[in-house]
């Protein structure tokens, strides 16, 4: 493989995990947000005990999606820096509320309602903002002005593709993370919670798929090289499509306990759902980091820097994933942490 | 403003905003875990319910750490993306290493704040030390591309910005990353033990206390009042090193440092005072004779490079000296206030007096300033370049102008952000008082 392919992919392979993570603090900040006032269900005790843990590590792999970002394709920096510097630097501040005052949720409870509806709040803005950065690389919204790189806000605004971007992103973003819930709340042998996650995964599933097709119809005329690459390779997203499928039937098989639904099976189908879409997008998306300004080869690292680089990532998730199974096991695992009153 | 001083300003006080939390999570954890070793060798429930008020506090102040420390790696690709372009290529792996850090610090911190009830003693102190191991690894790494700035190595550039001849390891280990990283990482322990100092002296100069509480705060106090007395003189014998430093690697850097402008042997050390550009001298310092020349090369007769020997466009601004003479002057003065206190408390066998004890409670607010004065002294002082040489901070900066509505939300957070935590701080340790704590872990 050319090393900079192998470089974006393993780029789309981290904005994966960042977006299956993220996707599960996000929304399990926005369902302990509704539920918060709730006395009929435990499902806001079960969306904070997952995240209580986990934010950091999630917050850590976005950290690590931006600087693989500069040190794979450090040409691109230029461009994306002034492209992005608006909506990235709004997402930062936005995001800096929502850990703080969830942190700070849980050390004054008087406050405590505030605290969580702003971080539920934010747990839908941030993901809105993030997507909304997709259909700026598709192409149609730059201009480059005295070789200087514009974003044009207002066609930008004013296009119907980024509202169903946006839309794309919120309805994925709570799907993954009610099906994710249910199984946490299965771990944990609440079936009240676990009932209502079922629920919303029940009705926000077709939604996101419907969603999803309708996304690529509305991409501007600029993105017509995209949207021909996509229906050019339909075996990736019939893959895809079939793993959802797939998953969505595994919610209304009854499981040895009686109750409708396999959680454990309908995550995993998700997740590779997500997987093999993500990779289809970022295959469709090449050569292209923004149409049709910069590409992956020309803002590409030297090679030999590119491979110590990659030494230094297997290395250290070498000695990381022993970390990573004491973490599951203590949280996702132990009936203790997950049953506490 | 100017688009490149919004983005200087904008970075700068993010930095500014950072060092503060940052600085507390990488001492914090080695005073915890100082209070579980003394727990473990004294058997004093005070000492288990120091390392377990502390983790709190700590838990606090880490959501702002990691969510500032964010926004400022964000911020560097942003701000300065022509910077960024030339760090990608030579000086990506301590950023890359940093993770690691990170990763290794957030899994274990979410180990013992949340299953710590559930581990054995000892992979509970083993976690408390990952995290802290973590911390001071990702504090050395991220000096390590500060240092890299102001002595660059490991790479060609040539007349169009092409970079050639990339040596990792060399960029890695370029010759200021040793004193500097040491320099960083003992100036934070010192700062987080005054820090702790200054809460126990303000708890002890309450009236009311009762003796269980006031026992509690003194063992505090003692503790912080020893590691800060150590990591106080190891950071001025350290820092010394860091001014030789300069004097071999970057002259400019202290000769503006020092306000010295002509060079000379035998060269005065000015303290106090400010720079004047007109009279071309320090006003109203106090000057040491020959003491410049000795701290650069440890004999009087040292020749110390003055700054007329570069053309005026290349000097920093002359107020760094103002910064670094309020660093130097908090090292020092902090020095004599712990062993003073030690000696007061151990040769003297009395107990400390008011204004002793008001003097502590100013101890950690001052160690802060010096971290603050220090930073800025190291990155003002590198002005015009932000890579040394390499790069001038005019043509590092973006051109966006979106970097002024950012710079007003920005600084907005930060001000509101210290009133809140500073605000939850006390409301939680109100709320749970160090007396029902003792009570509650007792039965
Ligand atoms: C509690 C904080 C603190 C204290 C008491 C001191 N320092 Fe410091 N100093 C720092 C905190 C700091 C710092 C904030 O950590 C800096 C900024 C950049 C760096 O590398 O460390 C720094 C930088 C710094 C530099 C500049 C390095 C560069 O720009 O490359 C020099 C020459 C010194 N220090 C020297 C000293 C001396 C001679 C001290 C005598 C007491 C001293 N420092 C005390
Ligand atoms: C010398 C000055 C600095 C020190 C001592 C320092 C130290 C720290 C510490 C202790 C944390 C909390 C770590 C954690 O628990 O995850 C932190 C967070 C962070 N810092 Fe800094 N930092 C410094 C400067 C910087 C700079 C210049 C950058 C950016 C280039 C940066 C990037 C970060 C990031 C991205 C995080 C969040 C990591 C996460 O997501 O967990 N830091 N820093
Ligand atoms: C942690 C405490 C730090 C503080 C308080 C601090 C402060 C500042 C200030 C005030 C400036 C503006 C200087 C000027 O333009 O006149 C600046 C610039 C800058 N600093 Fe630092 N800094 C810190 C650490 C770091 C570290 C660790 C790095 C390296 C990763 C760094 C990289 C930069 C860069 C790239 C600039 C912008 C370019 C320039 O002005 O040279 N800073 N910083």
């Amino acid at each position: 493989m050319e090393p900079s392919i192998l470089a974006v992919t393993i780029l789309w392979t981290l904005l994966f995990i960042y977006a299956m993570l993220g996707s599960l603090d996000f929304g399990a900040g926005f369902w302990g947000m509704i539920y918060g006032k709730n006395d009929q269900t435990s499902a806001s005790q079960i969306a904070n005990r997952f995240l209580s843990p986990t934010w950091e590590v999630t917050n850590v792999f976005f950290v690590i999606f931006v600087v693989a970002l500069v040190s794979f394709f450090p040409f691109a920096t230029t461009m994306l820096g002034s492209l992005l510097l608006l909506p990235v630097g709004m997402g930062l501040l936005l995001l800096t509320i929502r850990t703080t005052f969830m942190v700070f949720a849980n050390h004054a409870n008087k406050y405590r309602d505030l605290l969580i509806i702003t971080s539920g709040l934010t747990g839908l803005i941030i993901p809105a903002l993030l997507v909304s950065m997709l259909p700026i690389t598709l192409g149609g919204f730059v201009e480059i002005v005295d070789d200087y790189p514009q974003l044009l806000y207002g066609e930008l605004l004013t296009h119907p593709t980024l509202y169903m971007h946006i839309a794309f992103g919120l309805t994925t973003e709570l799907f993954i993370s009610a099906v994710f819930l249910m199984d946490y709340s299965k771990e944990a042998e609440d079936w009240s919670a676990y009932q209502t996650y079922r629920k919303h995964a029940l009705w926000l599933g077709p939604v996101s798929i419907i969603i999803a097709i309708l996304t690529i119809e509305t991409m501007p005329a600029d993105a017509a090289w995209f949207v021909d690459s996509v229906k050019g390779n339909p075996i990736w997203f019939g893959l895809s499509l079939l793993f959802f499928l797939l998953g969505y039937a595994f919610l209304f098989i009854k499981g040895k306990n009686g109750r409708k639904g396999l959680a454990r099976l309908a995550v995993l189908s998700i997740i590779i759902q997500y997987g093999i879409a993500i990779y289809a997008y970022g295959s469709a998306h090449l050569p292209y980091l923004i149409y049709p300004d910069l590409t992956v080869g020309g803002s590409f690292t030297n090679p030999t820097v590119f491979y110590k680089l990659l030494i230094v990532y297997a290395g250290g998730f070498a000695i990381l994933i022993p970390a990573f199974i004491l973490f599951w096991r203590l949280f996702l695992k132990d009936q203790r942490y997950l049953k506490q009153p | 403003m100017d688009i490149v001083v919004m983005a200087r300003v904008l970075f700068g006080s993010s930095m500014g905003f950072h060092i503060i939390y940052a600085t507390i999570g990488v001492g914090l954890p080695i005073m915890i875990i100082l209070a579980e070793v003394m727990y473990w060798i004294k058997k004093d429930e005070h000492y288990a319910l120091m390392a377990k008020r502390w983790t709190k506090g700590f838990a606090i102040l880490l959501a702002v750490s990691i969510a500032s420390g964010t926004i400022v790696a964000v911020l560097l690709s942003l701000l300065f993306p022509n910077f960024m372009e030339i760090v990608g290529q030579v000086i990506s792996l301590p950023f890359q290493l940093e993770i690691f850090a990170f990763l290794i610090e957030a899994v274990f911190m979410s180990i013992y704040l949340y299953a710590a009830d559930r581990l054995p003693q000892g992979l509970r102190v083993l976690s408390i030390t990952l995290v802290a191991m973590g911390a001071t690894a990702s504090a050395i790494l991220i000096t390590d591309v500060h240092a890299w700035m102001n002595t660059p190595a490991g790479f060609d550039i040539s007349e169009d910005g092409t970079i050639t001849n990339v040596n990792v390891w060399n960029a890695f280990f370029n010759p200021s990353f040793g004193v500097t990283a040491i320099h960083v990482t003992l100036s934070a322990y010192m700062t987080v033990a005054f820090l702790i100092a200054s809460i126990a002296a303000i708890r002890l100069m309450k009236r009311h206390l009762s003796s269980e509480e006031r026992s509690y705060h003194k063992k505090a106090l003692m503790i912080a009042l020893y590691f800060g007395a150590a990591m106080s003189l190891a950071t001025a014998i350290n820092g010394h090193e860091t001014a030789q430093m300069l004097h071999e690697e970057n002259p400019r850097k202290l000769a503006a440092a020092e306000g010295l402008f002509e060079t000379t042997r035998y060269a005065g050390l000015s303290i106090g005072g400010y720079t004047s550009l007109e009279d071309q001298e320090v006003k109203y310092a106090i000057e040491i004779p020959n003491a410049l020349s000795f701290l650069a090369g440890d004999r009087f007769d040292t020749e110390v490079i003055g700054l007329n020997e570069y053309p005026e466009e290349l000097w920093p601004p002359l107020y760094v000296h103002i910064l670094f003479n309020i660093m130097v002057g908090i090292g020092t003065l902090l020095i004599v206030l712990s062993l003073a206190a030690l000696f007061w408390k151990h040769v003297l066998k009395r107990e400390f007096p008011g204004w002793m004890l008001a003097l502590l409670v100013v101890s950690g607010p001052l160690a802060v300033i010096a971290i603050e004065a220090g930073w800025c002294f190291s990155c003002i002082g590198r002005q015009p370049w932000t890579i040394t040489d390499v790069l001038p901070t005019a043509e590092a900066a973006t051109g966006s102008s979106s970097v002024g509505i950012l710079l007003i939300s920005f600084l907005t957070l930060y001000v509101v952000l210290l009133f809140v935590t500073g605000f939850v701080m006390r409301y939680y340790f109100k709320r749970n008082p160090m007396e029902q704590e003792l009570t509650a872990g007792n039965g």
